[in-house]
């Protein structure tokens, strides 16, 4: 089972459910806790509450064309079946550019010259390794100015498969876009994380689209709750959305966290919590 | 010989548009006919690439020169590779005049992009 932990708005506690329910899990089955999968490769840090120990490294690179100049008739058909207009045919010249390039290929397979070689070209990382609890651990990064998330985020899921019967979590980035949605996509179960603020329901509308739009049954988590906040839960409930767990705005949650802790560290009941949640997700037909 | 300027609507009476990549129209002019023609920029709404699409149109009427009021990184770079001299309007306000100060040598020329990359290359529209 693939559940995967989602906000829309930035800081509303992913990281931070996502691991809790880790090691939740990982006491739960003890002989095959989770698969943690940290897919916020701008900026990932689950590792600063799961303290993976990095055993194994893979470049991510896209293969990009590389022109072959003493081939090419520049009769443009690369530069025609590119949609993001990555390689242009410009008089005597054909010119590539890397940042825009999805690496899909065609170029290569129309070229009728034969011109064009495909080299790879680094984005990014994945990483994996053993961290508490038992848990499997791995995330992607990003390199600092590299525009496209995406590949890194496929690559991390494609590397990692789960055990028979493990399960998987994937804490997701930020936002509703490509990066989100290849979080998001083959997931069996959203975990959306809220705050009860205007700003929480706002981006959690959005999220809530994304969840229909691919067709994933989701269910709401609100952290830092602080009174009642009448608006999140109608529209939860005209939603169908089931509220699953909500976590007070508490001094004690915010210190702990503050320092690195878990939720099931500074409160130890949450690992109940976190379990009885994951036995009602599971137990969906 | 052909040159291109980008103009918010599609003729010779048109305003100037300040962006390359990202301009309504695309004008092509032959200087010693005068005989011009009009196009929609293919790149306008483009997600990304849109001044490299706008470059490949140049090229590919096999313009000699490019007027706009801003050229980025790749747009910059791809009308260099087709050989496209670049020129900025300046404070012209309509194609014609632009057209005229283009002939009487008065236009600034481009040997840099009039702007970095600080969205990292990506979709271009960064400022």
């Amino acid at each position: 089972m693939i559940i995967t932990i989602a906000s829309g708005k930035g800081g509303t506690g992913k990281t931070m459910v996502a691991t809790s329910l880790a090691l939740s899990l990982a006491e739960l089955m003890p002989e095959q806790p989770p698969l943690f999968l940290d897919c916020d490769v701008e900026a990932p840090n689950a590792h600063l509450f799961l303290h993976p120990t990095w055993t194994e490294q893979k470049d991510v690179a896209l293969l990009i064309p590389s022109v072959d100049e003493a081939k090419c008739t520049h009769c443009g058909k690369c530069a025609e079946i590119c949609q993001y207009h990555a390689i242009a045919v410009l008089g005597q010249k054909t010119l590539v550019f890397p940042q825009l390039c999805h690496g899909c290929g065609s170029c290569t397979a129309l070229c009728p010259e034969k011109a064009i070689t495909e080299i790879p070209d680094r984005m990014g990382v994945i990483e994996r390794g053993p961290a508490a609890a038992g848990i499997s651990f791995a995330r992607g990064v990003l390199d600092v100015g590299e525009p496209m998330a995406v590949p890194v985020i496929r690559q991390l899921e494609k590397w990692m498969q789960p055990g028979p019967g493990q399960t998987v979590l994937r804490d997701a980035p930020p936002g509703t876009s490509c990066p989100v949605v290849t979080a998001v996509r083959g997931s069996d179960y959203l975990l959306l994380v809220t705050e009860p603020t205007p700003f929480g329901l706002h981006d959690l509308r959005l999220a809530v689209q994304v969840a229909a739009e691919l067709g994933i049954p989701a269910g709401v988590i609100v952290n830092r709750e602080n009174g009642p906040y009448m608006a999140l839960d109608e529209f939860c409930a005209g939603q169908r959305l089931p509220v699953l767990l909500r976590i007070p705005f508490e001094r004690a949650i915010a210190e702990g966290v503050a320092q690195g802790k878990t939720l099931v560290d500074i409160h130890p009941e949450y690992g109940d919590r976190f379990r009885q949640m994951f036995v009602q997700i599971a137990s969906l037909p | 010989m052909k040159i291109i300027l980008t103009t918010t609507s599609p003729n010779i009476d048109s305003e100037i548009d300040p962006r390359f990549g990202r301009a309504a129209y695309l004008l092509v002019i032959d200087t010693n006919t005068h005989e011009w023609e009009a196009q929609t920029n293919p790149g306008a709404s483009a997600p990304g690439g849109a001044g490299i699409q706008a470059a490949q149109f140049a090229a590919d009427q096999q313009a000699q020169a490019a007027i706009s009021g801003d050229f980025g990184p790749h747009a910059f770079k791809a009308l260099q590779a087709a050989g496209i001299a670049m020129y900025l309007y300046g404070d012209c306000r309509m194609a014609r005049q632009a057209i005229e100060r283009y002939k009487a040598g008065q236009l600034q020329q481009v040997g840099a992009p009039t702007r970095g990359d600080c969205d990292s290359d990506h979709h271009g529209q960064g400022a």
